[in-house]
């Protein structure tokens, strides 16, 4: 194992071996800023990542502003409805010419030296205009910048700031249907919607610990055990997580996503569409309709599917899509080795009742996010982990075995460590120089 | 509404009562009395916050931070209070300060707000959550206050570097 700079992550950072049941990561690789500098080139740099959803820009001149993988972007359409993702940076010299969050625009005009880009991005303004040559912008290079690449897969958009990166579709492979699932929710098949309020967080641990925990089934026993005497307080019982009707498991969806997921067998409601008995008689009513609805828009195996299941979906590689108490969008990236920042919306079908659209609500934040009853503590164990890992020169390695000499059989159980183990493979590829 | 209003009584209260109040609630929260803080909500009482990029939410259609009933904000007392409430144990320092109270009154309620900074200390670490609080508190018979509604406003852009609201503000 070479312990110096210049390494190679496949020799050292991921033991991957499929006879002995075996799968161990370096703690360097949660710790060391070389990495972090390799992420960023070769991850980052290259993969499809999230942006926004297409509701929160539906109408022409409407527009968000966000960073994602550090880059500032505007995500707009133009006067004519036009999709458009640019870099929010001025081409005079750089400013983000873009200030706020969100809102309507027709023009972005640089606070700095008042250069104004029409919606489309055309440079339609330079103050005193008589000092440059006639056909400065004439190939358009001082427009303001879209992003290399974008696309819209069932209302979720993403970017890549590579030049040349494989279509978003064969992209997301078998994650794909898991992603259009999320947007069939809902009695009246009109979208989805992203609710106004952002969950803007972060973690003083590794990013990629996150990613570990959004779809691991191990730990709900233990580090949410607080939550699920909360449950079983206000139920009356709580189901046993692990020998729940129904069944429960984990798919490796290919190219580094995955997805834990089961029928029936989580504790919690859900809005689309599985009531539980606290909820009383006239919500089942309605989410029962919510379903057969959906059975005759879908299908009944479908509408099954989405609508009493839970998934934990993994994009690689910083989305995840929880679709289980609500239905939430989770994006995150490194500042450091030992801190990120986090990102979440809530997703909501258009068209839903208000009373569900409260609930909804309610669910989310029982569990999830910043000031849930189950997020905080899964922010103290990303942290106690980050912790321990700064005695790597004693204890070197986390072990991902769980499950393993099973995982090429017929159903991995939700409870096994594959969803993280076919995370790590596609970072020890992407790493080593694969293509995205 | 609720047996809270009916209990209610119309008498001229003054800011210093408020603030005594308030000053109670706080030193609850710092001395992690929160079963105690739970009982000083009403049957009916809420504890909110907003999300940060949209304080003027309404958390009926919006992500907020926290949207608690009267139900939940005694489980999240009492949640609170145990070792699996792992973000919290140990239960960290923190210091409630309270400021700028004013008082505006109604036929059935205080309207009071305030200006706060909580400090939590925790596992080497010092957060500072600076805001606003939005009270609506009823006068019960014996004199006391209770409170109907607290939403507690994050005066800053993003949940960063405090990363989570783990404590009550």
């Amino acid at each position: 194992m070479n312990q110096q700079a210049g390494f190679d992550p496949i020799s050292w950072a991921v033991r991957d071996d499929k006879a002995a049941g075996v799968f161990r990561i370096h703690r360097r690789a949660f710790v060391d800023q070389p990495i972090l500098e390799l992420e960023r080139e070769r991850i980052f740099g290259r993969c499809w990542l999230y942006a926004a959803h297409v509701s929160e820009v539906m109408e022409p001149g409407q527009f968000v502003s966000r960073t994602v993988a550090a880059r500032p972007l505007i995500i707009n359409r133009d006067r004519a409805g036009k999709l458009h993702v640019f870099f929010n940076s001025c081409t005079h010299r750089g400013a983000m010419v873009c200030r706020e969050l969100q809102g309507r625009a027709n023009n972005f005009s640089c606070p700095y030296h008042g250069w104004t880009y029409a919606s489309d991005g055309k440079l339609v303004h330079q103050p005193i205009p008589e000092s440059y040559a006639p056909a400065c912008n004439a190939a358009g290079e001082l427009n303001l910048r879209e992003v290399p690449n974008f696309d819209e897969f069932c209302g979720f958009i993403f970017v890549s700031f590579a030049q040349d990166v494989i279509p978003l579709a064969d992209y997301l492979a078998d994650a794909g249907d898991y992603l259009r699932m999320a947007s069939e929710h809902g009695a009246a098949g009109e979208g989805m919607e992203i609710l106004g309020g952002t969950q803007t967080y972060c973690a003083k641990a590794n990013w990629k610990l996150l990613q570990e925990n959004s779809a691991d089934g191990y730990h709900a026993d233990t580090t949410h055990a607080s939550y699920m005497d909360y449950i079983k307080a206000r139920e009356g019982s709580v189901h046993n997580l692990y020998s729940a009707k129904g069944f429960g498991r984990v798919r490796n969806l290919q190219r580094g996503h995955s997805v834990s997921e089961s029928i029936w067998g989580t504790p919690w409601g859900r809005p689309c569409a599985r009531s539980m008995p606290s909820w009383g008689d006239d919500i089942k009513q309605e989410l029962d309709a919510v379903f057969e609805a959906m059975v005759a828009r879908i299908g009944r195996e479908r509408a099954d599917f989405i609508c009493h299941g839970d998934r934990n979906l993994l994009i690689f590689p910083n989305l995840v899509v929880n679709d289980v108490g609500a239905l939430t969008v989770r994006t995150f990236y490194p500042s450091a080795p030992d801190y990120f920042e986090i990102t979440a919306w809530a997703l909501a079908p258009r068209g839903e009742s208000q009373r569900l659209r409260d609930l909804r609500i309610r669910n989310y934040l029982e569990f999830l996010g910043p000031g849930g009853f189950a997020t905080p503590d899964d922010q103290e164990m990303l942290e106690l982990c980050q912790k321990g890992y700064q005695a790597h020169t004693g204890v070197e390695w986390n072990d991902l075995s769980r499950g393993m000499l099973t995982e090429d059989g017929d159903s991995p159980a939700k409870q096994d460590e594959l969803q993280m183990r076919t995370f790590w493979r596609r970072w020890r590829d992407l790493l080593a120089g694969a293509e995205v | 509404m609720t047996s809270a209003v009916t209990r209610a009584v119309t008498r001229t209260v003054t800011r210093s009562e408020v603030e005594d109040f308030l000053f109670h609630e706080a030193d609850l929260l710092d001395t992690w009395q929160l079963d105690e803080w739970a009982k000083l909500f009403t049957d009916d009482g809420e504890y909110l916050i907003p999300p940060t990029d949209l304080p003027d939410g309404d958390p009926a259609k919006h992500l907020f931070l926290v949207y608690d009933d009267r139900h939940r904000l005694g489980e999240r007392a009492k949640r609170l209070g145990k070792k699996t409430a792992h973000a919290e144990f140990p239960h960290s320092r923190t210091r409630h300060l309270i400021t700028n109270v004013r008082i505006a009154q109604d036929a059935t309620t205080v309207n009071a707000t305030c200006n706060f900074v909580v400090y939590r200390s925790k596992n080497g670490v010092n957060d500072v959550y600076p805001g606003h609080s939005l009270y609506r508190l009823v006068v019960q018979a014996d004199g006391s206050f209770k409170i109907r509604s607290k939403r507690a406003v994050l005066d800053v852009d993003t949940l960063r570097p405090q990363g989570k609201v783990s404590i009550i503000l």
